[in-house]
């Protein structure tokens, strides 16, 4: 099992996106969508953040599994101590 | 057999070179790990010592022994030293540097210098905290509460900081080493469900150092940043909130005590199917439970902050969660048990440490189920209950699990065997000193003689008085293993290639290993724990 | 991992004794990466929790104080940057397919590239320092609340922004020149032809740095610069 070899066009149709998307987060922010702006935005970034994953750092490409299950994982306790920690401060003034 | 006086020493990782600079250069896995041994006993005497101190002050009632302040820093730098410098190591460093890959039959660690590195980084901050502790010390308790820790408290804050921040990066680089190790380098024919559970519990470990380790290091940068530039991040007086330093203080530090329980759990499941002469019931089970405390321990960290001002809709979630993440720890309790019914034992130095763990670890673990429950929290939080909670579960558990590893690799380790009789004599002085310790202190803290505090009401002297002399006893247990397990490295019976006729790839190559392991790289076609095809050992185990 | 040619590999320079075959090095060293930016997710992410509670509670405050910060210069980076990834991936492609001087050109492009988001941020740190937005004695931040002109912003507040502001694009700077490290030391390697198409692992895994990198400033540049710019 050899490192895939990503053709150029690939790499260069990624990197446009991601400054097409940059431009598009840019200009959104200064449009009036209520509290979807900040949806829009980490939409787009996540957008842009999978692209790089995917395409750029391989994992698209790549046989080796383990690879995938580290990064979801990471995500997942990232999810982790945000989504608890954000359940105190949500509902403090609940009480 | 001849101890000694033998003709021609075989080459092992020991001989093979001498000097100090091939110790303190070394990628030997093996070396590395004797180089931990060195460094978590020296840090072990120093918590010890600040230990005895506390000790000694809570003989009387009045504060007479030391100064409010000094006591403060006495039992803040006894927790950091036993926390950071000897259990998070202690296992992994020592046992898991020196077997993990003996066990799954390789040759060395993925990555031998990140290993040294690991070590170097270690020191560094053990140089760093103990030149904090003669020049001043720290008083805000190892838990680093904050404002107090970031704005009021005039000792060396920042420095016990940074040394904490660099000990986490040795934490990292040795789990981060054991994970790759673990999925890379197995032998051919060591499946998955081939490993011993001591390194099923070792990967649980590695996987929570990786996770937990970065958010400690990060909080500790912006308590630094914080007591430096007075930023208000966690000062309530400038729109902070001292809670957040909670929140991301115990997201890393619950899962830590996970840290050091897990591979104390890895050796115990090595010692009683071997003590047993019996497979390990339900090895499965086992393996699993390993991952189930390592993902769940990191859901609970908020019931260390059940009255400090959370939510009471979080705290019942985690409160709920708390309980779900002894379910895993029972389920070991019951296949070690389980394992042993019906088994013939042997009550071997490192059996009677297992034994112990199993005991006082179920204590400990099921007196966390009292503190998991919200109202029962309330009276006894921060009080001598929740100290004697912890202390059964690191030291009736983990170092007891440490000694008996210590114990039965003993002979891998040195090559020689240490005397017998005095092993379970210390065992047996370390248990129940231990017990003497520690079970007062469950008394008290339901009593309501709070932690921290250096006075206390006459009516818990008794008590306390009992506590000391427990401790005093325990010094003594631990102190023995030291001087025989020296001793042994010179007069001790050389060891066989396995004296205790245990399972394991490590015990199929020479007492000491050479330095690349293995004179053959084995390939492995047959399942762990095979003790129904593993003959006893032909020579008893007698008292040396 | 039984039958698998290793003769030739195993006479690899670049082999290590502890390894069987250059493919069993390989993975194990592409997984250790992989594994330290886990760690590195953990480590940004406990400041991105810190940020998100107090952008959670102090909300106007935090708008106010993110349209302090020049979009421009900010959007400019961010194109930095994934200009740098764009340059990485074809440097490592050009070790795949052996070619020395395209690996060369392309890392020195990346450096350059690297260099220019530094020099960026130092004029906008510059620019915050002029205008007492530093946190610290000299913390002034005069502004009202967006959609309020009556009412000015708290200081305290916008402090913590500014506070982890600096904390974060802070540390991200630190990793960035750590990055420009790694890559100057890679830029001389390859130019000395270390990296051919069996054996460019430091190239693979440094290039997994400078994308992780580059994934935290595209998460920082709309939570740091873009929280309300409605006006």
């Amino acid at each position: 099992m050899s490192e895939p070899i990503v053709p150029t066009i690939t790499n260069v149709a990624v990197w446009l996106t991601l400054l097409v998307l940059t431009g598009v987060t840019a200009g959104v922010a200064f449009i009036d969508l209520g509290p979807f702006n900040t949806v829009v935005a980490l939409v787009i970034a996540t957008v842009k953040a999978l692209l790089v994953v995917l395409i750029f750092m391989h994992v698209k490409y790549t046989s080796e599994k383990l690879v995938k299950v580290v990064v979801i994982s990471a995500i997942f306790f990232l999810a982790l101590l945000l989504g608890l920690s954000l359940a105190d401060y949500t509902t403090r003034l609940l009480m | 057999m001849a101890t000694a006086a033998i003709t021609a020493e075989r080459e092992n990782y020991l001989n093979q070179e001498y000097g100090i600079k091939s110790w303190l250069l070394t990628v030997d896995h093996k070396r590395i790990a004797l180089l931990y041994l060195l460094s978590i006993t020296f840090f072990f005497f120093i918590g010890g010592f600040f230990a005895l101190l506390i000790r000694l002050e809570l003989l009387t009632p009045a504060g007479d022994l030391v100064q409010g302040d000094t006591y403060n820093k006495l039992f803040t730098m006894h927790g950091q030293v036993m926390v950071f410098f000897f259990l998070i190591p202690s296992i992994p460093a020592v046992l898991g540097n020196f077997l993990v890959p003996l066990m799954i039959g390789a040759k060395d660690l993925a990555f031998p210098r990140i290993n040294l590195l690991s070590w170097y980084l270690y020191i560094i901050a053990g140089i760093l905290m103990l030149h904090c502790m003669l020049t001043g010390g720290v008083d805000t308790g190892w838990t680093f509460y904050t404002p107090f820790s970031t704005a009021f408290s005039n000792t060396k804050v920042i420095e016990a900081g940074l040394a904490i921040f660099i000990s986490g990066f040795s934490s990292i680089l040795t789990g981060l080493n054991f994970v790759v190790t673990i999925h890379r380098m197995r032998a051919p024919g060591m499946t998955w469900n081939r490993l011993p559970l001591f390194i099923w519990a070792h990967y649980a470990t590695s996987i929570i150092q990786l996770l937990g380790t970065p958010v400690i290091a990060v909080t500790l940068v912006l308590v630094v940043l914080e007591r430096a530039l007075h930023l208000g991040i966690f000062d309530p007086t400038r729109g902070g909130d001292p809670l957040l330093f909670q929140h991301l203080f115990w997201f890393y530090s619950h899962p830590a005590v996970y840290i050091m329980i897990l591979p104390a759990m890895g050796v115990v499941t090595e010692i009683v199917p071997c003590f047993s002469r019996k497979r390990i019931f339900g090895y499965k089970f086992v393996a699993l439970s390993s991952i189930s405390i390592a993902v769940f321990g990191f859901l609970v960290w908020a019931h260390h902050m059940f009255v400090a001002g959370i939510s009471l809709y979080s705290a019942l979630i985690f409160s709920a969660l708390s309980y779900l993440v002894a379910v895993p720890s029972a389920i070991k309790v019951f296949n070690w048990t389980a394992t042993m019914y019906k088994g013939s034992i042997t009550f071997s130095t490192p059996m009677l440490y297992a034994f112990g763990f199993i005991g006082l670890f179920t204590m400990g673990g099921l007196t966390g189920l009292f503190l998991a429950a919200l109202g029962i929290d309330v009276h006894v939080t921060d009080t001598y209950f929740v100290i004697a909670h912890f202390h059964y579960i690191m030291v009736g558990g983990a170092v007891m699990g440490y000694l008996g590893g210590m114990h039965f690799w003993w002979p891998k380790i040195s090559g020689r065997m240490y005397p017998e009789s005095l092993g379970r004599l210390a065992a047996l002085i370390v248990f129940l000193g231990f017990n003497l310790t520690f079970f007062p202190q469950f008394i008290l803290g339901y009593l309501g003689m709070p932690r921290r505090y250096w006075q206390y009401p006459p009516e818990f002297q008794v008590l306390n008085v009992l506590s000391t002399a427990g401790s005093t006893i325990l010094a003594v247990g631990y102190l023995l293993p030291m001087v025989y397990f020296l001793w042994s490295m010179r007069y001790g019976k050389v060891a066989p290639d396995n004296p205790w006729g245990a399972s394991g790839l490590e015990w199929m190559t020479s007492s000491p290993p050479p330095t690349f392991n293995f004179d053959r790289p084995p390939v492995v076609d047959w399942e762990a724990y095979d003790y129904e095809n593993i003959p006893a050992p032909q020579e008893a185990r007698s008292g040396g | 991992m039984a039958d698998r040619p290793i003769a030739v590999e195993q006479h690899n320079p670049a082999l290590k004794h502890h390894f069987v075959d250059m493919e069993q090095q390989r993975e194990a060293s592409s997984l250790g990466m992989w594994l330290f930016l886990a760690t590195e997710i953990m480590f940004f992410g406990g400041m991105f929790c810190a940020y998100l509670i107090y952008r959670y509670w102090y909300f106007p405050d935090f708008a106010a104080a993110s349209s302090s910060l020049d979009i421009t210069l900010g959007t400019a980076n961010t194109a930095v940057l994934i200009c740098s990834s764009l340059t990485v991936v074809m440097a490592v492609r050009a070790a795949q397919l052996g070619k020395r001087q395209q690996q060369v050109v392309y890392l020195a492009l990346t450096l350059v590239l690297g260099l220019a988001f530094l020099g960026i941020k130092g004029i906008e740190w510059t620019s915050k320092f002029k205008e007492h937005h530093i946190p610290g004695p000299t913390f002034n931040f005069e502004a009202s609340l967006p959609g309020h002109p009556d009412q000015p912003v708290d200081q305290h507040h916008a402090q913590l922004f500014f506070s982890l502001y600096f904390a974060m694009t802070g540390m991200h700077a630190l990793h960035m020149i750590i990055g420009v490290a790694i890559f100057t030391y890679l830029l001389y390697r390859a130019w000395k032809g270390a990296y051919t198409p069996e054996y460019h692992t430091p190239l693979e895994n440094s290039g997994l740095y400078w994308h992780f990198v580059d994934i935290v400033w595209i998460y920082l540049f709309p939570l740091l610069y873009l929280i309300d710019r409605k006006k």
